[in-house]
């Protein structure tokens, strides 16, 4: 981690603007909102760690060995888009095959696994909501409006 | 009592077993789930670290379809209560829920963008809780104990509660923070032995596994370790992503660190339904990576075994014929 939370905190409040969206500390960050039911001053922690991905990715400029994490996140949303629900199938498949080819040998068991215990389908598509046109026509308008408040 | 149902990507297939053991284990009591028709992914943690309207947006689309379908829901403290039994979800509904009610900026824009959809929201209506909450709160432990007929006795279990349940209850918050006990409570209701397990609030890692690998493995073997540790026979979860995670992952953590963990993961509700005498096939046991016949043997279950698979061909060939030898 290159900076722990309350330096990054420190960094933001210094005006450190490139060096924050650099760093690779708010990827760490898995949402489990520890710090912000701890933290004595009330400060949504989490929604702010959200705020640097977001701004890092808009900038452009964010840690080159995280780069796995906008990328799983962004295809995880492609398939939402396409389908109204989450495709494990796709995303293990998609994300995988573009990030860690090499590692799919490995994940081969798990998947296998996942098929045989009747938790995976082998599909390559899946039943879209009734809604897909309204959820899409909805997603686009709000992503027009802007995403970093 | 009728809730808006709302049961997440996860336990559409994954997390099936959680599904089905979740209706077994209510149905000897007056709940009733209905399903928010046409609903969509929460997007868990995902699109809120791309695009933050986007994120709201797509989480509003289920609270206005369950704002339209719950007329026939019941009301308690004036709300119609949607129930999620993925902690991401409930996570999410109850955090739109909320910032969309105090926030009037995000709620204008997110209704521009509902519009597109022919859909408007006004937040107030919803009260979004998580299954075990409507289990041990508006069932009741007393209710429950009078449905045990096959009690838990001597299983040992570390109740895992993971993050979001507790943390940071922007709509509910119907347990410590840091220190949960009421699956512990539920648990001994069954007659289980509950373990102490100090680190029964801490994050499985969530996306972890799919972004960096060391980081997830390391947080999956802390939980592990420390139910072991404690001689737990079974970690009990309740949420969908906390048992990928401790379960489909702990032959990867036990290669990475040299270990043999061997610790079955299992809802809370499919021990529910063997406390109350439901046959496991109907619980969706046996759909687990790491077997949890061993552990549920010491309580007289017995799982029965998948069906027979077809028969592969025999491995037997014709031999090459030879000709006869002469004598």
């Amino acid at each position: 981690m290159d900076h722990t939370p309350r330096l990054i905190f420190a960094m933001v409040k210094a005006g450190m603007r490139d060096a924050v969206l650099k760093s690779n500390t708010p990827w760490y960050c898995v949402s489990c909102y520890y710090c912000m039911t701890r933290c004595p001053q009330e400060i949504h922690i989490t929604d702010i760690m959200y705020t640097l991905k977001r701004m890092s990715i808009e900038a452009g400029i964010y840690d080159k060995h995280v780069k796995d994490a906008p990328e799983f996140s962004e295809t995880f949303i492609d398939y939402v888009k396409k389908y109204g629900r989450s495709f494990e199938v796709g995303l293990a498949t998609r994300y995988h095959l573009s990030h860690h080819p090499m590692n799919m040998m490995g994940m081969a068991p798990m998947g296998m696994g996942m098929l045989r215990k009747g938790r995976m389908n082998l599909a390559l598509t899946r039943k879209p909501i009734k809604g897909l046109d309204q959820l899409n026509k909805i997603l686009a308008k709000a992503e027009e409006l802007g995403g970093i408040p | 009592m009728r809730y808006g149902y709302y049961p997440g990507c996860s336990l559409e297939k994954n997390a099936i077993a959680y599904h089905q053991s979740a209706l077994a284990a209510i149905q000897p009591f007056d709940v009733e789930l209905v399903e928010i028709d046409d609903w969509n992914c929460c997007g868990a943690t995902e699109y809120i670290a791309i695009n933050l309207l986007g994120a709201y947006s797509l989480v509003a689309r289920n609270l206005a379809l369950a704002a339209q379908q719950a007329d026939s829901w019941g009301v308690q403290n004036g709300k119609h209560q949607v129930v999620a039994p993925c902690s991401a979800c409930y996570l999410n509904l109850g955090k739109a829920e909320t910032y969309l009610g105090e926030t009037p900026q995000l709620l204008e824009k997110v209704n521009i963008a509902l519009a597109e959809g022919g859909l408007n929201y006004t937040p107030g209506s919803l009260m979004v809780r998580h299954l075990l909450d409507i289990v041990v709160n508006d069932i009741g432990y007393e209710n429950i104990a009078s449905k045990v007929i096959k009690p838990l006795k001597g299983l040992r279990i570390a109740p895992y509660y993971g993050c979001l349940i507790v943390r940071p209850g922007f709509q509910v918050s119907f347990d410590d923070t840091e220190h949960p006990t009421t699956l512990d409570k539920l648990m001994r209701t069954l007659g289980a032995t509950v373990v102490d397990f100090p680190m029964k609030a801490n994050c499985c890692g969530g996306h972890m596994t799919q972004i960096s690998k060391p980081v997830a493995m390391d947080m999956i073997y802390r939980l592990l370790k420390n139910a072991a540790d404690y001689n737990a026979d079974a970690i009990v979860t309740l949420c969908p992503m906390c048992q990928l995670n401790l379960d489909a992952y702990q032959g990867d953590v036990n290669k990475m660190f040299n270990t043999n963990l061997n610790i079955p993961v299992l809802y809370f509700t499919q021990l529910m339904g063997l406390a109350f005498g439901v046959p496991p096939e109907k619980l969706g046991l046996g759909k687990e990576f790491v077997d949890a016949r061993p552990a549920l043997a010491k309580i007289g279950v017995e799982i029965p075994e998948e069906p027979a698979k077809k028969k592969r061909p025999s491995k037997e060939e014709l031999p090459m014929p030879q000709m006869p030898q002469e004598g």
